[in-house]
């Protein structure tokens, strides 16, 4: 598993390890701290009636945001209902994610400069979609890639297999980032497959698999930069494993304790990411005690106004629903 | 004028049209090198290459899905499947996502594919290639689902679905494939996405058929022709539906036959009966009948005759409602 800092904060591992600049670190760290923010403040938008049904994305703030920071604006995203921190870091207004989150379809209106689908909510069946995004990138001579994130229980898809087989058969520009939180719903990984690593299903369809360690923002970043340079020269796709952990429940309507231990849940607050790259950012005087208030503060800032934003939105008329009929 | 059969319109209108437009890519299982198991596509791998008519690997889960990428993305995808009763895998990409993306992304992307299906029976083919599931992709709000009868007017809605911004299916009557040769303008002309073809003028009845058992339907007529003055419509396009012709026409003759080779249960002409019955019941001389497949499986062969709604089984239901 490829890895670079320990739970600590300290180098455990220089091999490899990414040169970032120390401004786009501190951009990494900023817009991770933005995502457990907003994360934060929609749970309890929820728990106030504000918002309905919710999936957290607490503790996978690295594989999120690390990852998708490598990709330029050019470049396509095909995410799903956890992952606020790659449409966050790719500039999708908040203001989009807690409008949809409160089922205002409004909300999945996605920016001219940005080119993404919005979330999708079905498992696994978006993930063709990414290949033949990349494949059209490939098809009209572009240099653009692009990148599908999913949970390991969507690698239990027919889709998936599907996808991914076609993306090694026409070696197309996507990188598979799969967030192996260990748990979908309340089904582990040892119910999705008796593989060792889901890293194995890309070997089987001739696709290099990277095992990451989800947690640690240097190594997501790492292994997402190889595989996106990769990509843009023509090398293929690429699958990569970032290992993690989901620290809330499933979603607002789920109840973590009815299938997890509180033993197990504390054993992955202790590799918290956000945390990890804070200490690390701090060894290296990279970020001061003053700065890390700073971005704290003005993350709050930020979701407060597009909170405000959110809801002095009018309703949506009923007529919106026969807007963009195809 | 050249004279083709359907396989010919096909081809030849997919040739013309990938020659004008480089984002038309065609895809599919053994839809290059071998030009399809119906060699519609015959010729074209050798004359666009293998970046546009693509062999894929079989999936029809990952061919549909794929192509919704490569629609979204700026290209054109024409995906085969190869037969009708495997185009099932394909329905949640299409309900989900192909019908849906418009929306979705709040009128940013749009999902312009036509996928080509094979379809129907009659010609004596293994288990699960004689399906006709059109129901299926009409239940779906936001498809275009066409049915082409004949080489004329497969060219015209094909040349209008390849100009399409939104998903179509474009269900191709295996059995009229090579059985039916006629004239077809070398020029592409397109037809209209929305329009029903009145095919013959009557007073008495009306016939509504689409597919291959619109030639089923002419020979009843046929036969019926000192008995009865009767109305027929090719419905060309499932969805959206001209109820304008539709119900011109019943409001005209007050009576009507829906034929069909779906089982009967919930097929395409329930809606019809339905849509006839809440805008022109008080233009009704006789209940509308429903000639369909009997609702149990397609049979393999040996049966399918028994099954497909032929010549005699229009005729009584056409006796029924003028004897009502
Ligand atoms: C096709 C499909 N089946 C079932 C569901 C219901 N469902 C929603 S999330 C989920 C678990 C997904 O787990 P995983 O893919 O690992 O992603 P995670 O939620 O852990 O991020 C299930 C079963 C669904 N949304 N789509």
């Amino acid at each position: 598993m490829l890895q670079f800092l320990s739970s600590e904060g300290k180098i455990v591992n220089k091999k490899g390890l990414p040169k970032i600049a120390a401004k786009e670190l501190k951009r990494i760290y900023e817009l991770m701290v933005l995502s457990r923010v907003f994360d934060d403040i929609a749970l309890k938008l929820q728990r106030e009636g504000r918002m309905l049904t919710f999936a957290s994305l607490l503790g996978q703030e690295a594989s999120q945001v690390a990852s998708s920071v490598v990709f330029e604006n050019d470049d396509w995203f095909v995410p799903t209902y956890r992952d606020h921190g790659v449409l966050l870091a790719r500039g999708f207004p908040l203001k989009g994610l807690y409008l949809y989150y409160a089922g205002d379809e409004r909300g999945m209106e996605i920016p001219k400069e940005i080119q993404a689908l919005p979330p999708t909510i079905p498992i696994g069946s978006h993930i063709p979609h990414a290949v033949g995004i990349a494949w059209a990138q490939k098809l009209q001579k572009r240099k653009s890639v692009c990148a599908v994130y999913f949970g390991e229980g969507s690698t239990s898809k027919g889709d998936f297999h599907e996808g991914i087989n076609f993306a090694g058969v026409f070696k197309v520009p996507c990188i598979f980032i799969c967030q192996n939180n260990q748990w979908a719903i309340s089904v582990p990984t040892s119910r999705q497959t008796a593989s060792e690593s889901f890293v194995k299903k890309a070997e089987a369809c001739g696709i290099e698999g990277v095992l990451v360690d989800g947690n640690d923002a240097l190594a997501v970043y790492k292994a997402t930069k190889d595989a996106c340079d990769k990509a843009r020269k023509g090398g293929g796709p690429t699958f990569i494993e970032c290992y993690t952990y989901r620290l809330e429940s499933h979603t607002t309507a789920d109840d973590w304790k009815r299938y997890r231990s509180q033993k197990e849940v504390d054993s992955w607050k202790r590799k918290d990411p956000l945390l990890r790259l804070a200490k690390y950012m701090k060894k290296e005087k990279l970020l001061s005690k003053k700065e890390e208030k700073e971005i704290f503060d003005s993350a709050q800032q930020k979701v407060k106004e597009e909170v405000a934003e959110f809801e002095a939105t009018p309703l949506p008329k009923a007529e919106d629903m026969f807007k963009y009929i195809p | 004028m050249p004279i083709l059969n359907l396989v010919e319109a096909i081809r030849t209108t997919l040739e013309q049209e990938m020659a004008r437009d480089p984002k038309i890519i065609l895809l599919g299982e053994d839809v290059g090198k071998n030009g399809g198991v119906f060699r519609v596509t015959e010729g074209l791998w050798q004359k666009f290459g293998q970046e546009r008519v693509i062999d894929t690997p079989l999936a029809e889960v990952g061919i549909m899905g794929v192509s919704i990428g490569l629609a979204v993305a700026g290209l054109r995808p024409v995906p085969e499947v190869q037969f009708d009763g495997f185009s099932l895998p394909m329905l949640d990409q299409l309900y989900n996502h192909a019908a849906r993306i418009k929306r979705r992304s709040q009128g940013k992307y749009s999902c312009p594919l036509v996928l080509r299906v094979p379809h129907g029976g009659g010609i004596k083919a293994y288990e699960h290639h004689s399906e006709s599931l059109e129901t299926f992709f009409c239940y779906i709000p936001g498809l275009k689902v066409l049915a082409p009868s004949r080489p004329y007017n497969a060219k015209g809605l094909l040349v209008s679905a390849l100009r399409e911004t939104s998903p179509v299916i474009f269900l191709e009557p295996k059995k009229v494939y090579r059985a039916i040769k006629e004239e077809v303008p070398e020029e592409p002309y397109a037809l209209p996405l929305c329009k029903a073809d009145l095919v013959q003028e009557g007073k008495d009845v009306t016939i509504i058929a689409w597919g291959a058992l619109q030639r089923v339907v002419l020979s009843a007529a046929e036969d019926l022709v000192d008995k009865y003055s009767i109305e027929i419509i090719d419905l060309l396009s499932l969805a959206p539906l001209d109820k304008e012709t539709i119900l011109r026409s019943v409001k005209k003759t007050g009576r009507c036959v829906i034929v069909q080779e779906a089982p009967k249960t919930c097929g395409f002409g329930s809606e019809l009966a339905a849509v006839i019955q809440e805008e022109a019941i008080l233009n009704l001389k006789a209940p509308v009948l429903r000639v369909a497949g009997p609702n149990t499986a397609m049979p393999l062969a040996r049966l399918e005759n028994y099954y497909i709604p032929d010549k005699e089984k229009i005729i009584v239901a056409v006796e029924k409602v003028m004897a009502f």
